[in-house]
């Protein structure tokens, strides 16, 4: 049986797709069969950030109406090839996502992979909750800033109440915060909430904490998984999220700010 | 609801939170002959309860077509046997549409409650286990407190109609706990919470740390901007006292 894992957070823009793509090759990278799924019907990204947006021929969509096999729309990862990619449909709608189709469509994945990340659209409407249903554990993706972290705990409350789990009465959908684009020198002044402060609010098990950098700009722009950027401060902070999705302790890194050496600080007047 | 910020101002109303039982007519299909006729049958039945009556429609069970769904027809047919159609309760879009253009009012229906009903259900059978320990045994059975050990997350909404309510978790920005006793809430009470909401005036809220957008006691309610000065991010207790609500530090109670 797969883990189903679906990454979430009630608001847009907060590295939803992004974390889908890192946790999802990080552990295909460690021998894990994952399949990495976009539920985000019409506004399909997650084939863009795998860099596979030229191999898309089927979609999920295809798959759930039966115009498909589920190998026919499968996309394997030119890097790690214990990973492959369902894309989402562009030109549908939503509501094309049905719970009967959805479950069908895991259910046959639960078959073969190990991992089954589903990368949840924004919002709290039919296609956040239909990637959430299934799953057995959640990766709540919060920014540090206020909107973002009630957003997360608006998803918690429906993850809790609206998920298979809930609904059968089954032992709770694991929860695990993510905290991206985490600039500690701006929560040292005062302009973004720390990991505490977030923690304290949400009260859910810290998984990771990725810190704010271009590189993971860089790398979406190139269509590469950050993770894959082994030598950055965002892919190290990823590899480390996988570790302990993993069940290995690591401690927590980049949740300080580098304090600027001699010479920097001479040439760039900081 | 009526606000005690401003209770030394004179005005000429205030709002107050009510809380009534209501007629429904749980509405299958509608077809105006058949309907007037079996209303009348109805009523036949107990003359007198029905007279004069507030009436809601409820459309969750509705089945037939949205066009045969008349509202006008219905609330004429009510009223010629002196029943008050108030509004209507649950139904699709469409159908809330027709029936505001009919000056219905729109009650929420219970399927649009059902991701609250997830947590209380859970919530009641801990709350049934508790009670027994809570109840001391003096005269006649208090009824159970409802306890609820998960976080009230934003967005949700625990109820408990009858006695009190314990959480023993936070309770977030955005999420509404109400009861119709005293609340107590073993973590911060960051969300709205209104007790007494049956009219108990000698109903209390207890807090680890009152952050909260709203607390309100048997309607008189104060809002966050209101808490501020007074017990703000601490263990307080609000009760009502001379139709204010006042906050005091628990060390000190």
């Amino acid at each position: 049986m797969a883990r189903i894992i679906v990454v979430t957070s009630g608001k847009g823009g907060v590295g939803k797709t992004t974390t889908s793509a890192s946790i999802s090759t990080g552990l295909a990278k460690r021998g894990h069969k994952t399949v990495v799924i976009d539920f985000d019907v019409g506004l399909r990204n997650l084939d863009l950030i795998m860099n596979c947006e030229r191999r898309v021929v089927y979609d999920f969509v295809n798959v759930i109406q039966g115009e498909a096999s589920l190998n026919q729309a499968l996309i394997r990862d030119k890097r790690v090839d214990t990973l492959y990619i369902l894309p989402a449909s562009q030109t549908r709608e939503k509501e094309a996502l049905t719970k009967d189709g959805v479950e069908k469509v895991i259910n046959e994945l639960s078959e073969t992979f190990d991992y089954i990340v589903c990368d949840s659209p924004a919002g709290i409407e039919h296609g956040a909750l239909m990637a959430l249903y299934y799953a057995d554990e959640a990766i709540v993706v919060t920014n540090p800033e206020v909107s973002s972290v009630r957003d997360s705990d608006r998803i918690l409350g429906i993850l809790q109440s609206k998920s298979r789990r809930a609904e059968m009465g089954q032992d709770q959908v694991k929860e695990h915060l993510l905290l991206t684009r985490y600039n500690p020198s701006r929560v040292e002044k005062g302009e973004m909430l720390s990991v505490a402060d977030v923690e304290e609010i949400l009260a859910i098990p810290l998984l990771g904490v990725i810190p704010e950098s271009q590189i993971v700009l860089n790398a979406s722009n190139q269509g590469l998984p950050v993770i894959l950027e082994e030598d950055s401060d965002a892919g190290q902070a990823y590899e480390d999220a996988v570790a302990r999705l993993l069940g290995e302790e690591r401690e927590h890194r980049f949740m300080t700010s580098q304090k600027k050496g001699f010479f920097s600080r001479m040439f760039k007047g900081g | 609801m009526s606000d005690t910020a401003t209770s030394g101002v004179k005005q000429g109303f205030q709002l107050k939170s009510a809380s009534v039982s209501m007629t429904a007519l749980e509405l299958y299909y509608f077809d105006d002959g058949e309907f007037e006729e079996v209303l009348r049958d109805k009523i036949s039945q107990a003359p007198g309860f029905f007279k004069d009556i507030p009436l809601i429609i409820s459309l969750e069970k509705y089945q037939g077509l949205d066009s045969e769904l008349d509202f006008f027809k219905i609330i004429g047919t009510c009223r010629r046997n002196n029943i008050h159609v108030i509004g209507v309760r649950g139904g699709s879009d469409d159908q809330r549409r027709l029936a505001r253009g009919a000056a219905l009012a729109l009650l929420p229906g219970n399927g649009q409650r059902d991701r609250t009903h997830e947590a209380e259900q859970a919530a009641a059978e801990e709350a049934e286990t508790a009670a027994v320990a809570a109840s001391t045994g003096t005269a006649g059975d208090p009824p159970p407190a409802k306890i609820v050990s998960q976080p009230v997350r934003s967005g949700q909404q625990v109820h408990a109609p009858e006695g009190d309510l314990v959480i023993l978790a936070p309770v977030q920005a955005g999420a509404e706990v109400l009861a119709a006793g005293n609340i107590h809430v073993y973590g911060p009470l960051r969300g709205r919470a209104l007790a007494g909401i049956h009219g108990a005036e000698s109903a209390r809220i207890f807090c680890q740390s009152l952050e909260a957008e709203l607390v309100s006691i048997a309607g008189h309610y104060k809002i966050s901007e209101d808490l501020q000065d007074n017990g703000w991010k601490s263990a307080v207790q609000i009760q009502l006292r001379d139709d204010l609500l006042v906050v005091t530090p628990l060390d000190k109670a």
